[in-house]
């Protein structure tokens, strides 16, 4: 049975998981074998092997499904502009002709960046089909009030991002406090408005990965368009055992409530062959409707460049550079 | 393909490895083969030859050479050349010889993997990383065996020459499983590979003659069956190590019996895979790929039972159609693929023979959506729901990707159910629960088990099964018994009877003694003999001295009927049977004297060796009281988060006929060993002196053994040994008669594989502490369990 999604550019059970009500049963029956999902994730990597032009065709997709991303106390307007021209343009036009993939075709998912930045980027994007996201409710943490958080979105909202990434407050996840998580994401969501929201678990603070799908759960019945492991500011970020579980509870939640909620792993992943697992892990859990922007993100800074060197190396049969690639 | 057009659908693509390398070794030896003997590749002209085939493509890899009774004669006369210097070289240098295989396992890693992957059909990914990485494995951990045993087991020596007979699922690993512990101990080996895949066992020859192995430890034949019968009849090989169907081991028991080999056989299986409803359903759905569409399901473990508890059924039903969609099968040589090729037509066809005639009974069939190649020998992943214990799916062994299904609805019903089978080789256990998963796991009778998940194999930790999945241990410290016997001891005193006075006679004293009559012990209590028959028991004089019943085969099912019974003495604690032990020795001191007594007068031995008998019978009874609780199993060091518990386990129901000359202590020899590990018996004691045993129900009687935990059964052991050994209900015999006998014993034993040790008798000396009691005993009492318990939460 594949979920009845006709094809990726239907958006009508896409455009935002209007959520449900907070199921306790499904968050209490949660089941999670961490050594057996480890060693699910340890054998996909020689299980599925991807190669030549279906390495080159994956890799441009997964460009597609990046959140380029800049989230550091020292961004600056110009660093942020600079950033949205390399997402709008990734790949050199030499290397995409050799592919025969139209310029104009391959760009990033979305540019990630601080509310303090998104006017920057709302206006180095103009009129192109670039989506804006912005972190939010006291990135990374999100131990500000709860008050300023809901308006930091409802000003990221205001300045024109498409997209919000909300953080959780783990402290109520570590404690069991679902009711009030629950209630947390609802009201995010509802400040978010058509907004597409992203929940970011943190997952590397969460324990557990029987806390991880529990949190997962709550939050996708909260009305969460995509659920997310990382800030990126953890110790431990986006993995793969984590990932299987989350695109498990996301399968579980879409054939009990028909919503398709979107997966982004973020955080430590730099290097085409990890992306290229994931994206096959994401493949094989849950089918080729995941594998578009509105359904993944990665969210990465610095795997754009080794997809650029990969990519590169197939159309010329030479190993590349760094510096043969333009910087973000 | 153009990348805008991949774009469109994201499919994984072909991945194949290169069959370069392998193909210029194949033509280095212009695709034939001949036998490896002596350190040298014999390729005579003029023989009868057959072809090995790859099964995805049908193509003819290499002609292989159909070994002789003479090939089969001149390896084996090369292995016993080589044996007695091989003996002699010292653990450490044997270390290093195996070492030097495990590296040149690595050295030549992928052209292995490849090899094995164009003969077997098993995706190269499987033989690249598994078979090939545990095969180098298990000969590292068996070099660290060799340089221990010379002191770890220090009163054992090697069988000899060892044949050793290996299947086509695992070629090079079965390889390394029989090779890897019989070099560490000694032995020198002739090993005849399965006909569909011997390549990699001849590519593995060409590797090490490189590395200075005497010439003649290891010998490589080709053939069939045939060659297989040949090696199993020659009458120089020490021990027969045979790894395949139950059908063949069962032939193979039959053709050994009596001949003196010693044997291990890891045979068939239908291991249950059981999902408990508190299971990780997802994990459980994936350790199902692991379990039954790993190597197209021909593992003799695989978990090609599923046994699901109803609750949960329709859910985990759905989530396993729904992956099975998503398997990828094909090209064994593509890295990207989740299942190969079937390993030859002829098991094609008996794959889908079984299916079609297992479905004309009914189920639900489910077939992997997945494209298959339309050539080749490929047959889907298969699940089939809504099964009966009774149905054929639910019985046999398919030996293919076919995994059959029936729910439960109680932990306690799961287990019956998995138990509810003639094999005994392995399990999966699926819980969240500990106390469920752990009180589940050891009520299984199967010799491995894996919670929540399934087919992790390690040097380390024995393999091997129960009932008709065989017997004797692969791996880890248990698995160095199958190829060690015990030292005899270097004098061996032997009982000679002679005639004497019987001063139990009736008559003798100033009264008539009251008449006795001795009876059998069943379930606890005296019991008259079924026929209504006595025998008249007479001294070595000829003198009558008493009448026992004559036991037949109704006696027999009584008491194993009882003993099996009394199962729940092995949930007893150690402690508690070491206690009554202990209370059957004082018991049975306080009638020391009369016990003697007997002894002489059934025997004629002077009155000091009968007092020494029975002496020597109570200080075993201690002997096996001290032992009770201290024979403990081992926590394995296996490459997990986790671990591996090796639990030692009794057997069951053990029947043991008892040594004829040692009226008394020849029964406690095989009492004491059997109670203390947990077994209920059934004894035959001594046909000519059975009236030690039948006084020594008294002493059972008063010492709080509970019923049917020892039951005696008197009679004739020519008519007896028979029906012990047919008993299917029986779960070990011990044969401590005639070698005569022995052969009967070993040969009825085939009938359900029961564990059989029947030593020769005239190299256990019963009086000595090293000769009739020991670790000998406490090993062919227990069987191993491993237990593999992965864990870890955050």
């Amino acid at each position: 049975m594949t979920p009845p999604i006709s094809s990726p550019t239907d958006r009508s059970n896409l455009q935002y998981n209007p959520g449900c009500s907070l199921d306790l049963d499904r968050v209490a029956s949660v089941r999670v074998n961490r050594s057996a999902v480890e060693r699910r994730v340890k054998s996909l990597g020689g299980r599925r092997s991807i190669k030549a032009v279906w390495q080159a065709a994956w890799l441009l997709q997964a460009i597609k499904l990046i959140d380029l991303t800049t989230l550091s106390g020292d961004d600056t307007c110009p660093r942020v502009r600079r950033m949205v021209a390399k997402a709008i343009s990734p790949v050199r036009p030499d290397i995409l002709e050799v592919l025969g993939v139209p310029p104009d075709s391959v760009r990033t998912g979305a540019v990630c960046v601080y509310h303090e930045m998104v006017n920057c980027a709302v206006e180095a994007r103009g009129k192109q089909a670039l989506p804006i996201a912005a972190v939010s409710t006291g990135f990374p943490a999100g131990l500000t009030p709860f008050d300023l958080r809901r308006d930091e979105i409802l000003r990221s909202v205001d300045a024109g991002c498409d997209e919000v990434d909300i953080v959780i407050s783990r402290r109520l996840a570590l404690a069991g406090q679902w009711h009030q998580l629950y209630d947390e994401v609802a009201a995010f969501r509802e400040a978010c408005g058509s907004i597409h929201m992203k929940t970011i678990l943190a997952t590397g603070e969460l324990g557990t990965l029987r806390t991880v799908v529990r949190a997962s759960h709550v939050c996708m019945m909260a009305g969460a368009d995509f659920i997310k492991t990382s800030t990126g500011k953890e110790g431990v970020n986006a993995t793969l055992p984590v990932s299987l579980v989350m695109l498990r509870a996301i399968r579980d939640h879409y054939y009990a409530t028909g919503h398709a909620v979107g997966f982004k792993p973020a955080g430590g992943i730099s290097q085409a062959r990890q992306a290229l697992l994931y994206l096959a892990l994401v493949k094989e859990e849950l089918g080729n409707e995941w594998l578009s922007p509105r359904l993944f993100r990665f969210g990465a800074s610095s795997l754009l460049g080794d997809i650029e060197r990969q990519l590169e190396h197939f159309a010329t049969g030479r190993y590349s550079a760094e510096f043969r690639h333009a910087l973000g | 393909m153009s990348v805008s057009e991949l774009l469109r659908n994201l499919e994984f693509g072909p991945a194949p490895e290169s069959s370069d390398i392998a193909e210029q070794w194949l033509r280095k030896h212009e695709r034939r083969f001949g036998h490896f003997i002596a350190g040298s590749f014999q390729t005579p002209d003029d023989c009868e030859r057959f072809d090995s085939t790859n099964p995805a493509t049908g193509e003819v890899l290499a002609r292989l050479t159909q070994g002789t009774r003479e090939d089969v004669n001149a390896a084996v006369a090369a292995a016993q050349g080589a044996l007695p210097a091989w003996r002699r070289v010292d653990g450490a240098t044997r270390a290093r010889y195996l070492y030097a295989i495990a590296r040149s396992i690595q050295r030549h890693s992928r052209l292995l993997a490849v090899v094995e992957t164009l003969d077997n059909g098993k995706p190269i990914r499987e033989s690249r990383d598994i078979d090939i990485l545990l095969a180098a494995r298990h000969f590292y951990f068996h070099a660290g065996m060799a340089q221990l045993v010379e002191t770890e087991f220090a009163d054992y020596e090697p069988h000899g020459v060892c044949g050793q007979i290996i299947p086509w699922n695992f070629p090079l690993l079965m390889l390394a499983w029989k090779l890897a512990p019989a070099l560490a101990t000694g032995n020198t080996v002739v090993l005849k590979p399965a006909e569909f895949t011997s390549l990699t066992a001849l590519l593995f020859a060409e590797i090490v003659s490189d590395i200075g192995l005497p010439e003649g430890v290891i010998n490589i034949v080709t053939g069939d069956g045939e060659t297989g019968e040949h090696l199993t009849r020659h009458a120089d090989i020490n021990k027969l190590a045979f790894t395949g169907s139950t059908e063949v081991g069962r032939h193979i028991r039959r053709l050994t019996a009596g001949t003196g080999k010693s044997l291990t056989l890891e045979l068939g299986g239908k291991s249950p895979y059981i999902v408990l409803d508190d299971a990780d359903l997802d994990s459980a759905v994936e350790g199902l790929v692991d379990a039954i569409w790993f190597n197209q399901g021909q593992v003799c473990c695989a978990g090609s039972r599923l046994l699901v508890q109803e609750s949960i059924a329709s859910d985990m039903y759905r989530r396993i159609r729904r992956r099975m969609d998503r398997l990828r099968i094909g090209n064994p040589m593509d890295k990207a693929i989740d299942m190969g090729a079937i390993v030859h037509p002829r098991q094609l066809r008996r794959v889908s023979g079984l299916v079609e005639k297992g479905l004309s009974e009914g189920g639900d069939v489910h077939r992997a959506a997945s494209p298959i190649p339309e050539t080749g020998c490929f047959y889907p992943p298969t699940l089939i729901t809504g099964l009966a214990p009774s149905s054929l799916l639910m019985q046999e062994e398919i030996f293919g990707p076919v995994l059959a299904s029936m729910t439960f609805r109680t932990p306690a019903e799961g287990v019956a159910l998995a138990n509810n089978t003639r094999y005994g080789l392995a399990a999966s256990v699926w819980s969240d629960n500990i106390n469920l998963a752990l009180e589940v796991a050891p009520q299984l009778k199967c010799g491995v088990v894996w919670i929540n998940s399934a087919n992790l194999f390690d040097a380390a930790a024995g393999f091997g099964g129960y009932r008709e999945s065989g017997f004797g241990r692969e791996g880890g410290w248990e698995g160095m018994l199958a190829y060690l016997k015990q030292k005899t001891p270097v004098r061996l005193k032997k009982r000679q009877l002679k005639e004497a006075g019987s001063p139990g006679q009736p008559g003798s004293g100033a009264l008539f003694r009251i008449d006795r009559t001795a009876k059998m012990f069943i379930n606890g209590v005296q019991a008259r003999p079924d026929s209504g028959y006595s025998i008249v028991v007479r001294n070595p004089s000829g003198d009558r001295i008493g009448e026992v019943g004559h036991g037949n085969r109704k006696d027999i099912r009584n008491a194993v009927e009882a003993a099996r019974k009394a199962g729940n003495w092995c949930l007893t604690t150690a402690a508690l049977r070491s206690q009554i032990l202990y209370y059957i020795a004082e018991n049975l001191d306080a009638r020391a004297a009369e016990f003697a007594a007997r002894i002489v007068a059934q025997t004629g031995v002077a009155e000091t060796e009968a007092e020494k008998e029975v002496a020597t019978s109570i200080e075993r009874l201690f002997y096996y009281a001290a032992w009770a609780d201290k024979y403990d199993g081992q926590v394995h060091s296996v490459p997990i988060r986790g671990v591996a518990l090796a639990m030692k386990e009794p057997i069951g129901v053990v029947g043991a006929l008892c040594c004829a000359s040692y009226p008394l202590l020849g029964l406690i020899s095989a009492l004491a060993p059997l109670v203390a590990m947990g077994n209920t018996c059934v004894l035959v004691p001594s046909e000519t002196a059975p009236l030690s045993a039948t006084d020594f129900y008294q002493v059972l009687q008063t010492s709080d053994v509970p019923p049917g935990v020892v039951n005696i059964v008197t009679g004739k052991c020519q008519e007896l040994v028979e029906t012990v050994a047919r008993h299917d209900n029986i779960d070990a015999v011990w044969h401590f008669g005639s070698s005569e006998l022995g052969k009967v014993a070993e040969f009825e034993s085939a009938g359900n594989l029961k564990r059989i040790w029947a030593p020769d008798c005239d190299r256990l000396d019963w009086m000595c502490r090293s000769g009739g009691q020991g670790r000998d005993f406490l090993y062919n009492a227990t069987e191993t369990k491993n237990i593999w318990i992965p864990y870890g939460e955050s």
